[in-house]
């Protein structure tokens, strides 16, 4: 099959990044065609869909935090354009968030993320338990206070998937579904993507942006340093005259960690495992056990919920949690991969990145001058120069 | 004595040290360069590991085979190859003997090493060792060829038990995994030293440096530590003060505590002072 001459951009990558940055460059008058998966499913599928740069900055990582929060400033606008682009609600909600403590240990361990969040300029509250059950009612009598995080809002993970694909058709981009091969790569230069059906996609720049999938989809210096990092997640429903959460509630629960993000139609989802296990989305008895576990201990009252779904998804982790957008060491091809545990929530802040990459360096490394991206600090060259 | 203060540490190490007596810690017949053993789980991300992994000068780290994927790249297994640490196996989330056996055969297929951290809990809420189910795992891996290293409580019998058994070093908890309160029992701890045919680790429960530092004093001969350098808000720097505590503690011990008096005995004595 012959195919028309090059576009100007090849995504790949059907997630919430690579569908980002596909509608976004589309919309910049470039032809875009956009390869997508159809065995592997997006991580964004499998995600909770919190936007929480103040639950999620931890320790040893102050600038991703920088980068989240500065990520979620962008994010009203950004709903606000994909459900005008795509004529779909993608469940945006400034709902704010209770982060928990169970136990006596588990407040003393709060007390420390406390200080830290304080520390990093960020907005938390310290509760006592009467307040935090006033905001959240279903919160078990026994617990032993929190924090009011109201910078911590939610996406419907799913909703907003379905939004990007409405968005990316209606911007005019080309969607080949399928598995890629390797790149094209043309005397050092990256110049579009074979198809594992053995069709080639010509591209004057690829943008790779295949999650987990990343690291391996490419070989040497032309793979970045990504690799899977499993979570589970569980959806429950409320049954009708159940009660309903109130509040997304971030859980210490006897030393473990979960989240609850109640959605408006009653569902919630619970989640989430972080599991080292390579390419394996098996879901194992145990850790779906201790989830439950810990969120009924939480909130008894979830143990009237009807369990609806188990959704697993690999996240592109990186060396240092931090995601790797810019030019990679190969001419031709852009990464905008490895945003672990914040995909959702740095998908708007990451596709305008890319479009201001090909706007002011295209195809190559970018120049002289400094870097004042908010981007500055999570470039491909932080691991590129270790490796060589 | 000027010239003293312009030496260095080391200088003067060697006034005070034997140069015939390295006093090497040799765990079957291995020598390890560091008395600090470092855990890997847990920790936030792979860079931090890292840094924290160097910053310890550890020359072997435990790995959970069960919980990692050893081909996987960018990550653990790369790290410790990259700084020549050697890989110790557990047998971490393992719950009977049989288990652990099954645990120890496949670590040593995946790692190379017949070297194993014999871990059998009894139960997830305490993570205690089940003490029966660890002598009998420890008796099968040793006759299969095995240099165990087994994680027991601080009990001076047990310890004794699994020397007996054929294990290559004992390593008696000071508290609960992960619960950061020391040493509970230092009485048993130092009974334990005192009597072992083998190398006795520390294991399990310190919490900050002067925790470190008392495992060696009491007579450990290496300590192994995870969440207190993993969860530390600064792991690195965390993993630099075990580092420096281990090496104090080893040193205290082998100079030689002053035995504890009831009252005040002032330095330099008065009385005599002046003689005709």
């Amino acid at each position: 099959m012959v195919e028309p001459g090059p576009f100007d951009v090849a995504v790949i990558g059907g997630g919430v990044i690579g569908l980002s940055c596909a509608w976004r460059l589309a919309e910049t008058a470039r032809s875009v065609v956009l390869l997508a998966s159809d065995q592997f499913p997006p991580a964004t599928s499998a995600a909770a869909g919190m936007l929480a740069p103040v639950a999620e900055a931890h320790f040893g990582e102050e600038r991703l935090a920088r980068l989240n929060s500065l990520a979620a400033l962008r994010w009203p606008a950004f709903a606000a354009e994909i459900e005008a682009a795509s004529g779909r609600d993608v469940g945006y909600l400034r709902s704010g968030s209770l982060m928990v403590a169970l136990d006596p240990s588990d407040r003393r361990q709060l007390d420390v993320v406390h200080a830290f969040q304080r520390e990093l300029g960020l907005e938390s509250f310290e509760l006592g338990p009467s307040a935090c059950r006033a905001k959240e009612p279903l919160l078990t009598p026994g617990m032993n206070g929190g924090l009011d995080l109201p910078g911590d809002h939610q996406v419907d993970n799913r909703l907003l998937l379905e939004a990007l694909w409405t968005a990316v058709a209606r911007a005019g981009v080309n969607v080949v579904h399928g598995e890629a091969g390797p790149l094209v790569n043309d005397q050092g230069v990256v110049t579009g993507v074979h198809l594992a059906s053995g069709r080639i996609l010509p591209a004057n720049v690829v943008v790779m942006a295949a999650g987990a999938a990343s690291g391996r989809m490419a070989a040497d210096a032309a793979a970045p340093p990504v690799r899977p990092v499993k979570g589970l997640t569980i959806r429950l429903t409320a049954p009708s005259g159940a009660p309903r959460m109130q509040r997304i509630v971030r859980g210490l629960v006897h030393g473990r960690s979960c989240y609850l993000v109640p959605r408006q139609d009653g569902s919630v989802v619970l989640g989430a495992t972080v599991e080292e296990k390579g390419f394996d989305l098996a879901v194992q008895f145990g850790p779906v056990h201790d989830l439950m576990e810990d969120a009924r201990r939480l909130l008894p009252t979830l143990g009237e919920y009807t369990l609806d779904d188990i959704a697993v998804g690999l996240r592109p982790g990186t060396p240092d949690n931090g995601p790797i957008v810019g030019w990679s060491p190969v001419p031709g091809l852009l990464w905008a991969t490895g945003h672990y545990r914040n995909g959702i929530l740095l998908a708007p802040v990451t596709a305008d990145e890319v479009v201001s990459l090909l706007d002011h360096h295209p195809g190559d490394q970018a120049g002289g001058d400094p870097d004042r991206s908010p981007f500055a600090d999570f470039r491909p060259d932080r691991f590129v120069a270790r490796r060589s | 004595m000027d010239d003293a203060r312009g030496s260095s540490e080391h200088d003067v190490l060697d006034r005070v040290s034997d140069p015939e007596d390295t006093d090497a810690l040799v765990i079957a017949g291995t020598t390890l360069s560091s008395r600090l053993i470092m855990g890997t789980g847990g920790m936030a991300s792979p860079e931090s590991l890292r840094q924290a992994l160097e910053a310890s000068g550890t020359s072997l780290a435990t790995v959970a085979v069960r919980r990692i994927d050893p081909t996987m790249r960018h990550s653990l297994i790369d790290i410790l190859d990259e700084l020549s640490i050697s890989v110790l196996p557990n047998t971490a989330g393992c719950y009977t003997a049989a288990e652990a056996l099954l645990t120890a055969r496949l670590a040593r297929e995946a790692f190379e090493t017949n070297w194993v951290k014999l871990e059998v809990i009894a139960d997830d809420q305490t993570l205690l060792p089940d003490s029966l189910e660890l002598l009998s795992a420890a008796e099968a891996l040793v006759a299969d060829g095995f240099t165990v290293l087994p994680y027991c409580s601080d009990d001076p019998t047990v310890a004794r038990r699994l020397a007996q058994a054929g294990c290559a070093a004992v390593m008696p908890l000071g508290s609960p995994i992960g619960s950061g309160q020391g040493i509970l029992n230092p009485h048993n701890i130092a009974l334990i030293a005192a009597e072992s045919p083998v190398p006795v680790i520390l294991d399990a429960g310190i919490g900050t440096a002067s925790d470190a530092a008392r495992a060696l004093e009491l007579g450990c001969s290496a300590v192994l530590v995870a969440s207190a350098v993993t969860r530390a808000r600064h792991p690195g720097r965390m993993a630099m003060a075990m580092r420096h505590a281990v090496e104090a503690g080893r040193l205290a011990y082998r100079a030689g505590r002053i035995p504890r008096r009831d009252q005040a005995e002032a330095s330099s004595a008065f009385d005599g002072l002046v003689t005709t």
